[in-house]
């Protein structure tokens, strides 16, 4: 530990009240008992899918294609994923199929 | 507690429950590793679980290792832990309205809302017979005892682990890309889908890896409102 106790308790803190901020802050803006703007409304319900979009390049965000192994892996990963997907709709096997193929080429493969 | 409300909780937690499996995977993994990240540099088990519990958020916690590591600055710490979580202020927008009406559970929703439960909470409806409170709270505070159980794991029994789990954090993308292709499947949210796909793109490409976020959601933000009509 490079800070004291009391440091670290603080940092905890900070870093929590700035978490909780993001978290809080619409709920804060738009509460319950008011009617919420349109605009809001129809941000709700187009976020999810576009959020989702911006994660799986967030998590793919330190790969890199011009270095071995190209990105290979992952992309094979994600095409495995899709297709098992389209082909069996479930959900949890997608996951799974799509997880022990990626170790399976980054273990042993590349 | 009544009989008939013991009934209905159970009733919600096996409906929830499956739902978590890739993110109890995902989480023990990416919480362990944390713990051992933690573990090394001189911050054990007590202060991995108390970080977990009290400013519960993976990526902001894996960057905040850095700053307990450094000249104490506060401030600091908590311009980066907005920064970082900025992402989180759509999914409240998003959640606006799943989580209305729930009273207490509420807040305790919105604490644990990350970026994993989001993905699950705003992607799956209860069924129709289960309780929407305990069905949300179920993903929520299973979640986020995945996370504490993991970080607890990897501080105290990480150095005894030898099957190699290289790749298992893959997990965690697969889930987003499963569940982008979820929330994909309604017509009016391909749009969307493809916006924040290309959004991030180009966020990642012009503002490099630790910087994309807060710009790729401005690139969505202008894109899904000029494109209001169209979508």
């Amino acid at each position: 530990m490079t800070l004291t106790a009391g440091q670290t308790v603080i940092m905890i803190l900070v870093i929590a009240l700035g978490t909780m901020m993001t978290r809080f802050t619409p709920f804060i803006l738009f509460p319950e008992g008011k009617e919420t703007p349109k605009i809001v409304t129809y941000l709700g319900k187009v976020l999810p899918a576009a959020m989702m979009g911006l994660l799986i390049i967030y998590c793919l965000k330190d790969i890199s294609f011009q270095a071995a192994p190209h990105a290979l892996p992952e992309m094979i990963a994600i095409v495995l994923i899709v297709i098992l997907h389209k082909w069996k709709g479930n959900v949890l096997l997608s996951i799974a199929g799509g997880t022990v193929a990626y170790m399976i080429l980054v273990q042993l493969v590349f | 507690m009544t009989a008939s409300k013991q009934k209905e909780i159970k009733k919600a937690v096996l409906m929830a429950f499956p739902h978590t499996i890739p993110v109890l995977t995902g989480y023990l993994i990416l919480g362990m590793a944390y713990g051992i990240l933690m573990q090394t540099k001189g911050y054990g088990a007590f202060w991995s679980v108390l970080m977990s519990l009290v400013a519960y958020g993976g990526s902001m916690q894996f960057a905040a290792i850095a700053l307990l590591t450094s000249v104490f600055n506060p401030l600091q710490a908590f311009l980066l832990s907005l920064m970082v979580n900025a992402r989180h202020l759509f999914y409240g927008i998003s959640m606006l309205d799943k989580y209305k009406g729930l009273g207490k559970a509420r807040a305790i929703l919105i604490f644990m809302l990350s970026d994993e439960t989001f993905s699950i909470s705003s992607s799956v409806a209860p069924p129709q017979e289960v309780n929407r409170k305990y069905f949300f709270l179920t993903i929520s505070v299973l979640d986020y005892l995945y996370w504490a159980v993991g970080t607890f794991l990897g501080s105290v029994i990480g150095g005894f682990i030898t099957f190699n789990t290289a790749g298992l954090d893959f997990v965690l993308t697969a889930l987003f890309v499963v569940l982008f292709l979820e929330q994909t499947k309604q017509k009016e949210n391909q749009t969307a889908g493809v916006i924040g796909l290309l959004a991030a793109i180009v966020g990642r490409l012009m503002f490099g890896a630790e910087n994309m976020v807060i710009p790729s959601m401005v690139i969505i933000l202008l894109v899904l409102l000029l494109g209001r009509k169209k979508i």
